[in-house]
């Protein structure tokens, strides 16, 4: 299994080691402090200390403050669980989690001392003094600080010395608490929609945040159901694997009915706000899956991918609207249209295509970005306006209809929005085990070796983006119903980084991760407000932190985990040898 | 079976090949030998289409294939093992045994290919659940050899197959090469190994800077003073 590889993490003599874990404890404390001072002054504690996790205990912006010493304590002390001495691990956790801290006091005591700061650094504002100060007022409250902050640092060194089993069990209590306090909106306004449940959600919700009493039921039961589970999950899924066919084929379908059964009923439960956010993940799940198709399945980094999101956005609005100032609009219906704008999609995907065939990697990303913007500039044109409507865009389009049933909200648009991925899905999983599938695999880790394989390149390149370009054609054509109006602006560079970032985060190749890349980086910024200044910042610093620690996403693909991963689990290079060996003497007596 | 006739190749404005001819018979052993940078792994790109050449031909039983996509090639008939091993690292060996019969569809000729290469590298049905990039040097040759095998090739093309192996596998690895052709393959080998190469080789041909200097049956070969000094090592 992983074990930990620098060389900190393997004192052969404590002595000589000692010093330089205490100076790296100090180090990531420093780097955790001015990460933390950044934080505070581009204004995210505060904005954050408006949100409640848990109701008169905890906002947001406390739990950066004291969090970011966790964080830097935890970090500090990583790759020390198998150091002799338990004290020693504790206080390198608390060093780090001081220096942390320490950042945050020394900030407070400047911005109290230099008011004028705030001309310069617009949120050093007193009401940040009072955050860094955990409401204790000017002395008594940087000393709390600190404390608290060296206390949180400890703590993250324990962490580590308890068995592994508590300590991830430990951590998915508190980022599931927190999770639920974040969206207790959400949850909310759900259960107040049934009576029955209105005595559970009083008792875990206050109007703003968890009840305390709720918080502490919700971390322990995270805790127990994960311990149990890491201790009889492997039984449990032994079991179902030992069941005759028959009944795990039942198990199966049951479980599929059943989420089909919570996604049907999933905008009614929710309500119109939470299905307006619904709506817009699905559209970047459509997308994604499309998109993932071209970078994760073929390997092919497309900047532009937006394009063909536009060209079937403006194939619908083009097709449909009813305005007078487009020469062309033709008042069709919705399904009329549908397979125009998905046709057109297609055949721009191959026209992008086919001058790319020779084009690899970064040559690639560029060629396709610029494809992007020139779709969007056109689209702006004032040549083209007559008929692409220039900047004030195609108005009056109508609402898809199926005989009386109108997708007018977005309760309704949900599911049109489901069909498209629902067919995005299944297209996607048939693909990937086909043998289109394995010449894209072939084709993304090696060109030359595909093609000594009798892989047909350019079939398989334009098939990728062909395929690709028809899913972000359906999305496209979702969306300009769904708005009524379409204008250029809203097919600008930064939704092809998003969908590529949903991708990437989500797990390059995989469609479940795919799936959750969505509803993390587009669900979670609509659910919780106050992230919507910070999206973008919050957006690289999560791909970032990704590509770190976690490279092949959130829920990967299974070959790419494999090659991520191969350093870890690899064979050393003396066993390999020794495989040879053994080869060779098998060779010379056979 | 297969034949070169004053085959020229460039990278860009680089005159890599300078007239090729060579011929290799149905049933054969033919090897090419020559140094670094010679023009043999060239020599090999030209016949698998991965560059084409500017002048002359290529013919596999009188039919063309200069010009042609890669992808027909192998269909036609030419396998390849490809230099340094090239196997697909995250696949399993399984996997990769499967992308070589990538061109074929006839499933139960397939299953019965894959108990062929399972019998005659035992090791790789062992392992045929771990990703390639975990076997050992000599695996993944083998693998690659195997690979080239899943699309039946009229003609196999090995590209440097000892290079990087210790000296016993070397040993192994031709008699593999040594096995396939009793079982009737035909075999283009191309090697730095030139002593190793001439012992399973039935002919061969030397090759400097883009020409082919020498071309005999491989036991003149051995005795020939240029091959002796410059390719054996012999004073």
């Amino acid at each position: 299994m992983t074990t930990p590889t620098t060389s900190l993490a393997q004192p052969t003599t404590t002595l000589a080691t000692a010093p330089s874990a205490w100076r790296d404890a100090l180090r990531i404390g420093l780097i955790g402090g001015v990460c933390a001072v950044l934080v505070a002054l581009i204004g995210m504690i505060e904005a954050f200390s408006n949100r409640n996790i848990i109701a008169g205990v905890i906002t947001l912006g406390t739990l950066l403050i004291i969090g970011s010493a966790f964080l830097s304590g935890y970090f500090a002390t990583r790759s020390a669980s198998d150091s002799p001495r338990a004290a020693e691990v504790i206080g390198r956790g608390a060093l780090a989690g001081l220096m942390t801290s320490l950042f945050l006091t020394l900030l407070a005591l400047f911005v109290n001392a230099v008011p004028t700061i705030r001309s310069m650094f617009i949120n050093a504002s007193p009401a940040l003094v009072q955050l860094l100060t955990l409401g204790q007022g000017m002395p008594a409250g940087n000393l709390l600080l600190l404390v608290v902050g060296t206390m949180m640092g400890a703590l993250a060194g324990l962490l580590q010395l308890v068995p592994p089993v508590f300590h991830r069990s430990l951590i998915i209590g508190v980022v599931i608490t927190i999770l639920i306090g974040m969206m207790q909106d959400l949850l909310r306004v759900t259960f107040q929609n049934w009576s029955a449940l209105r005595p559970v959600s009083n008792f875990f919700f206050t109007s703003n945040g968890l009840a305390p009493a709720g918080a502490a039921t919700i971390f322990a039961l995270a805790i127990v159901f994960n311990v149990v589970w890491s201790q009889r999950g492997d039984r449990v899924r032994a079991g179902i694997r030992s069941l005759p066919p028959a009944q795990r084929r039942a198990l199966n379908l049951g479980l599929v009915i059943f989420g089909g059964i919570i996604l049907l009923a999933l905008p009614w439960v929710v309500g119109l706000f939470f299905s307006e956010v619904l709506v817009n993940v699905g559209l970047f799940v459509l997308m994604a899956l499309g998109l993932n198709i071209v970078v994760g399945f073929a390997g092919l980094l497309d900047l532009g991918y937006v394009a063909f999101y536009a060209i079937g956005a403006y194939m619908i609005g083009l097709l449909t609207s009813t305005s007078k100032e487009i020469v062309f609009a033709g008042g069709w219906s919705f399904w009329a249209a549908l397979p125009f704008a998905i046709a057109v999609a297609i055949l721009a995907g191959a026209i992008l295509g086919i001058p790319v065939l020779k084009i690899r990697g970064d040559y690639l990303a560029i060629v396709t970005l610029g494809f992007g913007e020139i779709i969007r500039l056109l689209a702006q044109s004032d040549f083209l306006k007559p008929v692409l409507g220039g900047s004030r865009g195609v108005e009056l389009i109508p609402k898809p209809a199926i005989g009386p049933f109108e997708f007018a909200g977005p309760q309704e648009l949900y599911y049109l929005i489901l069909a498209g991925c629902v067919i995005a899905v299944f297209v996607s999983l048939r693909l990937k085990d086909s043998r289109q599938g394995r010449a894209w695999m072939a084709m993304r880790e090696d060109e030359d070796v595909a093609q000594t394989m009798g892989i047909n390149l350019v079939n398989t390149k334009l098939l990728a983006f062909m395929i690709g370009a028809s899913l972000a054609g359906i999305a496209g054509a979702i969306f300009a119903s769904k708005l009524a109006i379409i204008y250029p602006h809203s097919f600008n560079l930064l939704i092809s980084i998003l969908v590529l970032a949903v991708v990437i985060i989500g797990g390059m190749g995989s469609i479940p991760g795919v799936i959750l890349g969505a509803l993390v980086l587009v669900g979670l910024p609509e659910l919780l407000r106050e992230f919507s200044d910070y999206r973008l910042l919050l957006y690289g610093a999560a791909l970032v932190l990704m590509m770190l620690v976690r490279p092949e996403g959130l829920w990967p693909e299974e070959a790419r985990q494999r090659e991520l991963h191969e350093a870890e689990e690899e064979v050393s290079l003396s066993e390999k040898l020794a495989d040879d060996e053994e080869l060779a003497r098998e060779g010379a007596t056979g | 079976m297969l034949e070169l006739r004053d085959v020229h190749s460039y990278y860009g404005h680089i005159h890599a090949l300078k007239g090729i001819s060579l011929s290799v018979e149905k049933g054969e052993i033919v090897t090419l030998i020559g140094a670094n940078g010679a023009g043999k792994t060239t020599t090999l790109r030209t016949i698998s289409g991965l560059l084409h050449p500017r002048h002359g031909s290529i013919w596999l039983d009188g039919e063309r294939l200069d010009g042609l996509p890669p992808d027909i090639i192998v269909r036609k008939g030419v396998g390849q093992s490809p230099e340094g091993r090239q196997i697909f690292p995250r696949l399993t060996v399984m996997e990769n045994l499967e992308m070589g019969a990538y061109t074929r569809n006839d499933k139960e000729g397939i299953r019965r290919d894959l108990e062929h290469v399972f019998g005659l590298f035992p090791r790789l049905a062992e392992r045929r659940n771990q990703p390639g990039g975990t076997l050992s040097g000599g695996e993944q040759q083998m693998l690659a050899i195997g690979r080239a095998l899943m699309c039946r090739p009229r003609v196999l093309l090995l590209d440097e197959p000892s290079m990087g192996l210790a000296p016993l596998l070397v040993e192994t690895i031709f008699n593999i090469i040594r096995e396939l052709n009793r079982e009737g393959t035909t075999i283009l080998l191309v090697e730095q190994n030139a002593a190793k190469a001439l012992a399973v080789a039935h002919r061969g041909y030397v090759i400097e800077t883009g020409h082919i200097v020498l071309s005999d049956n491989a036991a003149n070969l051995r005795q020939n003073d240029l091959v002796r000094k410059a390719y054996l090592g012999e004073t």
